[in-house]
Formats: structure tokens, sequence, C-alpha cells
């Protein structure tokens, strides 16, 4: 017979004030099995704590209810307090009647009457609670970082400097991401690449680090602690540990009017490349698409220039297996494309502003490119066009961007900050030129960031126009800029030389597929979905997978560092133990009963059901039945409500249990 | 303060909702101290996709004249896709539940957010009243009434299946 102890929680006055709880504890008294029951003004306190500890020894209570707050705010309270007494933390539940009783209910009889029922359930629940054991895994101390991006490299850093090992998947041929192509950044207007290089290279030459550039997650298996992703290395065409990254290859290729994505499509390159002068590895890739020797079987120009003979056709791509403990995803952000819907897009609203058709209108990103040192126009602001300074400039912002009729409902949080920091960036090299700037809000929530904004008004004397653009088009060589200014109540036209669009920014092409991969969930703008809005900002709902940078959401550089740091913080503190304790809500295979029908293994999310050769002692083969691996349980249950033989239990949620709850209303 | 009204009959309404949602949008509801009837009783589940049909039919047996499923909307699932494996069994259950002849206004399934407190204070709020209109859950005992199946095997074909064995 059970001796439980039911301890009635008056939380100050919140359950009190509407619950008798002096009630409570006396009726629930009176439940068979019940050898203790009584109310303490705070249960979650050190005294009520104290309370409940010494209940278990003298009364020799072999389980707990405590009847308090929802099991989310204290069921791991309890749990440890009951585990300091000697008993099994899974032999303590809890009795919500606050958040679903005295908060809800103002009836003194109702709630009280319906806290009776809710502890009365839990009493008859916790009888056929099991001892659980806690389960332990190994956890392999390596982990893997998706992108190269300030955040990936900032991860991988911080963990590699920690002393694990690391290895680094870059789809790009080189690392550094968005970050490589920004001219100078906001609030500092510090040089982007004068900061990001020198961390691009102490990733390449960290020891603990393996770098792969030009590859890209094939497959992902495992779990937290224990993770195999293959790893698909990309073929180059040139072999790195010959590659010397002279460059003499891509000045002796004859293609060389290949557009350069890395400097939006404004400068051209060869077919062997790297994508800017300062990547790394400065080793340099085929463009098997456009490479004549690829298309036509002629040419081998850089074949036979090159001195080490580290180029090479005949380069396949090649699968590595990598075992991995912990998994930080740092995979990006792309730009909101106005040129052309892409394929699948379910968002309106491409085209817009002539974006595609002007050759003046540009985005934020190409404006970097341009007034980027190491640009295509050596930091010069010049007209795509015609290559003359614009005079005039207007900004947009908000392009795609918060339009819910458009389906980006989102502000991409970063625009307001560039387009500023643009502004001035203009006004440096142009000083007789004016920018506009057409905005909806500006939202400068940063360190220094309200003063950098009000100094791109008071010092670089950008004129703000709060208003939308209604329409706008070429007219000769200018762009003629029509909207309202909202602020005035007057319509305003500007004959513009150029004109910026602050574009929505978006996740990465591809972010779903690799988010099926990983198993982890993303939201309907396929961002990744963080465990916790608030309190779990950079871990993922998956165990051992977690977050940084934009992949998660519209981020700058200061947050995406800060989340990248914290990333890391959490792989290390994942590696701080040898062995990994997980909670023992796992399901288990009752093998008498099991079919081998492995209907639980198609509907597993985790691939947690493996198959078991029963034998008898000859050797002969039995049976196949499921087995459950423990370490990969997610404990979600959907394998025991599908078995048809009822042969799969979740722990915690078995049969019995939930049916004596049942049985108890 | 507004006087609550007295009902001749107050239903009973099981519910049964993941832990990661809905149990997580009625402690929202809790915590803004919003207030819905007291007919509920919540049963948490780590996910929809453990709850077993067996269980709602156990909850009617047991006297429930309402039942309540309720999880994560599709896709944001914790669990992945807990939450698909159960919408598709449910689809199923129901069509079940109506061919055996209990009204489905008894039973609701819907999906409630963590975000969403008012929305299940609303929906809570609607089952009650429905199932209040619709008075007890009748239906079980009228079918052991109506039917009282012998056990007998009452078809030719089945009978000649069972003589052939």
């Amino acid at each position: 017979m059970s001796r439980i102890g039911v301890f009635i929680c008056h939380c100050g006055e919140n359950i009190s004030r509407t619950v008798d709880v002096e009630r409570v504890a006396a009726q629930v008294g009176t439940l068979p099995g019940v050898a203790f029951s009584t109310d303490y003004k705070y249960m979650c306190s050190d005294p009520g704590q104290g309370l409940l500890k010494k209940a278990i020894q003298e009364q020799r209570l072999s389980h707990v209810v405590v009847a308090a707050c929802s099991p989310r705010m204290h069921e791991k309270t309890f749990r440890k307090a009951v585990e300091s007494a000697g008993l099994n933390p899974f032999l303590c539940e809890m009795a919500n009647i606050r958040e679903h009783c005295s908060w809800v209910h103002e009836d003194r009889d109702e709630a009280t009457a319906k806290a009776i029922e809710i502890v009365g359930m839990m009493v008859e629940r916790v009888k056929k609670n099991r001892v659980l054991p806690t389960i332990t895994v190994p956890v392999t101390k390596r982990s893997l970082v998706i992108g190269g991006g300030i955040a990936g490299i900032q991860a991988a850093l911080d963990i590699a400097d920690a002393g694990h090992e690391v290895v680094l998947v870059e789809r790009e041929p080189s690392i550094g991401g968005h970050m490589a192509q920004l001219s100078e950044t906001f609030p500092t207007l510090d040089c982007s690449q004068c900061i990001m290089t020198p961390k691009m290279v102490d990733v390449a030459n960290h020891p603990k680090i393996t770098l792969y550039t030009y590859a890209e997650i094939e497959q992902v298996e495992g779990y937290i602690g224990n993770f195999q992703v293959t790893v698909r290395r990309k073929a180059r065409s040139v072999d790195e540990d010959k590659c010397t990254g002279c460059g003499i290859c891509m000045t002796k290729c004859p293609q060389k009017k290949i557009p350069n994505t890395f400097d939006r499509n404004l400068g051209m390159r060869p077919a062997i490349y790297v994508p800017f002068p300062q990547a790394v590895p400065n080793t340099p890739v085929i463009d098997r698409e456009n490479c004549t020797k690829f298309k036509t079987g002629k040419c081998g120009v850089c074949q036979k220039v090159c001195g080490p003979g580290a180029v090479d056709y005949e380069q396949e791509d090649r699968l590595i297996v990598e075992p991995v403990g912990a998994i930080v995803v740092a995979t990006g952000f792309d730009l909101y494309s106005i040129e052309e819907k892409p394929k699948g897009s379910a968002i309106k609203g491409y085209g817009e502003f002539g974006h595609g058709k002007i050759p003046d209108v540009i985005d934020g990103m190409t404006f970097e490119r341009l007034a980027s040192a190491s640009g295509p126009t050596g930091g010069k602001i010049l007209r795509p066009s015609d290559g003359r300074e614009p005079k005039q400039i207007v900004f947009i912002q908000c392009v795609g961007s918060r339009a819910r009729e458009k389906g980006i409902s989102y502000c991409s949080k970063i625009c307001c900050m560039y387009t500023a920091k643009h502004t001035m960036l203009y006004h440096h090299k142009v000083h007789d030129g004016q920018a506009y700037v057409f905005f909806m809000d500006a939202r400068t929530p940063g360190k220094s960031y309200d003063e950098f904004w009000r100094r791109s008004i008071e010092e670089e004397e950008a004129v703000y126009i709060r208003g939308m653009v209604s329409r706008l088009y070429q007219k000769g060589d200018k762009i003629v800029v029509m909207g309202s200014d909202i602020a005035v109540g007057v319509q305003v036209e500007i004959e513009a030389d150029m004109v910026v669009l602050a574009t929505a920014v978006q996740p990465q092409k591809g972010a779903d597929t690799l988010a099926q991969k990983l198993g982890i969930s993303y939201d309907k703008y396929h961002f990744y979905s963080e465990a916790h809005a608030k309190l779990r900002p950079v871990e993922c709902a998956t165990a051992g997978i977690y977050l940084a940078g934009a992949c998660q959401g519209p981020k700058d550089i200061p947050d995406t560092v800060s989340q990248a740091s914290a990333a890391a913080a959490k792989v290390m503190t994942l590696f701080a133990k040898d062995k990994l304790e997980r909670e023992p809500i796992v399901a288990r295979v009752r093998e008498a009963g099991c079919v081998g029908c492995f209907y639980c293994q198609k509907v597993c999310p985790y691939g947690a059901v493996e198959e078991k050769e029963i034998r008898d002692r000859q050797g002969n083969l039995v049976k196949v039945v499921a087995y459950v691996n423990p370490g990969v349980c997610g404990g979600c249950g959907t394998c025991q409500a599908t078995c048809p033989s009822k042969s799969v239990e979740l722990d915690g949620y078995t049969d019995e249990q939930i049916v004596a709850m049942i049985e108890a209303l | 303060m507004h006087h609550k009204e007295k009902h001749a009959f107050e239903p009973k309404i099981i519910a049964f909702v993941c832990t990661w949602c809905t149990y997580a949008g009625a402690d929202l509801a809790g915590t803004s101290r919003l207030q819905y009837p007291a007919n509920v009783r919540v049963l948490k589940f780590p996910c929809t996709g453990r709850i077993d049909p067996v269980f709602i039919l156990k909850a009617f047996q047991q006297g429930a004249d309402g039942v309540l499923v309720s999880g994560c909307h599709p896709g944001d699932c914790h669990y992945i896709a807990g939450n698909f494996h159960a919408r598709r069994r449910f689809a199923a259950f129901r069509k079940l539940l109506e061919f055996v002849g209990v009204d489905l206004g008894r039973l609701q399934f819907s999906w409630v957010s963590a975000a969403e407190g008012g929305k299940w204070v609303e929906m809570v709020t609607d089952l009650t009243e429905r199932v209040r209109g619709m008075g007890p859950m009748q239906e079980f005992k009228e079918l052991a009434l109506e039917e009282q199946w012998s056990g007998a095997i009452d078809t030719p074909e089945l009978q000649e299946a069972y003589d052939s064995i």
C-alpha cells in the first residue's frame, strides 16, 4: 500500500483566496493511500521544501503530490526536494490548482471542489508512478558549426579556444559571409574587412578547427552528444593541399566575363576564381557551369599554367562523416530579391521600384559594395549605369518588410541603421551631394544607435521624409521618386540620380531543407525557432542543436556575435560533462508483446526505433522486435498511441497512469 | 463582480492537452487571470501524438459529457510531427465515433498555442455551453440498451467461414 503525502500550497494568497486549502487538505486526506496531508503558505520556499522533506522521512512516505502552481513552474524544484529526501524524483507529481483553478475561477465553492478533484486525480496517478532511473548518454566532445559568416566564425573560435574540436562547414568557397561584403559598420564606422579578415585567418589557422568550405550538410543522424554528420565537399577542381594561392590561374583564365556575385554583379570574375581577394582559404574554385573546359572540353589553360599542378578537372564530390556532440546552426540571411519571384515563393510584391529594370535602382548590399574600399569601384560611389557620381540620392526603407499584404510582416531590424550609415558614407564621399530617406518608422534600439541615427540627420544633413514612395520612374538619366511626406501632409517629388532600397531580410535559401535534415523547427518565414523566445533563445527544441545569428531572425552584428558566443557557451556546458543526464521520459518496448510490425518506427520523428533480433539459446532467430534507443527517444509517445498490440510504453505517461487519472474523475 | 448563473446541469469536460502548447496556453489564461467555467479537468500529455483514442472512449465511459483534445498548431510541434499523427488519428476516430452514434458536438479537436490563453478560454467556454445545451452524455447507455449484442455470430458469411475452420 502506498503512503502518499499531499502538500497543498497557499501561494501566499494566490490559491487560498479562492480555494479553501484547509478543506482540500482535509478532503484528500481521506483518499485511500493518502497517509499525510497538509497545507502551507509557500511550499516552494526553503521552509516549505523543508516541511516536505521532513514529512517524507517522518511519515515514511512512498509518493508525493504537491498541489500548487503549474508543473511548468516548479516541478523540477519539488522533484529535486523529493530526491534529496531519498525518494525517486519521479514519484512526485504536481497538481496545478493555481493557473488551472484559483486564478481562472472566482466562485470559492466551485474552485474548491475543482481543486479537490484535481488533487484526487494526481493522487490516483502518482500511485501508478514507477521509479525511473536517470538515463546517461556519452558525449562526443566535438562540435559542428554550419555557416561560416561572423556567427559561425565566432561560435567556432569560442568553442575551439575552450579546447574542443570544431568542424566548420561553409557552403561558399570562402568563409566570411555577408559581413565580408560590408563597407563600414554601424555604429562605430569601423571597416568591416579590418575586423573580419583577421578572424577568418584565425579560423583557418586554429589547430582545433577543421574548415570545410564549398561544402554542404548531406545528412544528420543521431542525437545530443552523439551526432553523425555527413558533409558533402563539393568538387573544387583544385587540390587544396597542392595549391599555393599564387593566383596565376585566375589571371590566365580566358573566360573573364562572369558576373561577380560577391560584388553583387557589379564586377566580373574569371571561371576559376576566389570570391574576393581576402578569401579564406585562398584556394580558387572552378565554376563548372561557366568554365570552357567543362562546357566544351577545350581550353585547360589553368591546368597548364599551374606550377604545383593543383588543378584537377576529374575531382569529384567527397562525402565525409564527422562524429560530433553538438551542432551550432549559423546559416544567416539573404535579402528579399525584388527583381523576380523565386520559384515556389509565397511572397507577393516582387518587381517593385523598378529594381532590375532601372540600372541605378540598387539594393543596400550593392551600395555596400560600392562604398567598400575593396569593392568594384574602389570605394567610390558611382552609378552602375554610367559611372557618374550621383548628386541626389534617395534611400527607401521597409522595401518588402513590414508589409503584411505582401507576405513579410516582420521588421528587418537592421535597415534603419544601415541606411543611416549609407547616408553618412555617401556624404563623406560626395560632399556636395544630398541624401533623402523615405522611412516609415525609425527603429534604433541599440547601444549608441539612436545617437548614430540622429547624427545622420543633424551632422550629415540627410533629409528624412516620413512616408512611403508611391511611384518611381526613369526620366532621361534621372529617376523620379514620388512619395508623400505624411508629417507635413504634402506630396514630394525628387529627381534622383540613384535610388537605394533597404530590402527585407529573409532566411537563406534552402533553410527549410536543412531544418528537416537537422530535425529542428522553423516559423512561417523559415527562420529557425528557438526553444523558448525569452529564456532559451539560443537552443533549439531539439536537444544538442543551437542557433546563432540571422538564421533565427534579422540581427545586426553585435547581436549576432553575442548569440554566437552564447551558443558556444551552451556547447561548452554540454561538453563539461563526460556523460549526459537526461529525463527518463522515454518509450520502452515490451518485447513479449511486440509483433515486429514497426509502425512505431514509421511514426517516430527521431528515428529512435531500431530493430532487435531475439534469438533462442541455440542462436536461432525467434523474432525481430522493436527497440527504442533511450538516448535518441524524444519522449513524445506517438509510438505508444500507434502500437496496435500496445507493446510500447512511454515512461511517465503509461496507460495505467492516464487511465487512473480518468477514472478518478 | 458579476453574479454567476446557476445551471440545472453542469457538464463534465475532460481535456487532453499537450504540455508544450495547450497546457502552456491554459497556464497563460491563468497568469492573465482570464475567467472561464470550472467544468474542465485538464490531463497533460507530452504531445498530442501520445493521446490514444481509447482515452477518449474511456473518458466518455467514465461520465464525461464533453472531451477536448488540443495541441500545438501544425508546424509548431515540439516533437516535430506528433500533432500531425494526432490529426490523422482523430480524423479517422471521429468518423468511427459518429458511426457508433456519439454526437460529434461533444468532441472538440483544436490547436491552442502557448501564446493563446484567450483562445483556450473561448474554446472551453464554448464547449461547456454547447455541451450544457446538449444535456448529459447518454449515447453509450442508449447504445447498450438498444443493441444488446448477444455475442452470437449472426451473418451467414461469417458463420460459413467459422464452420469451415
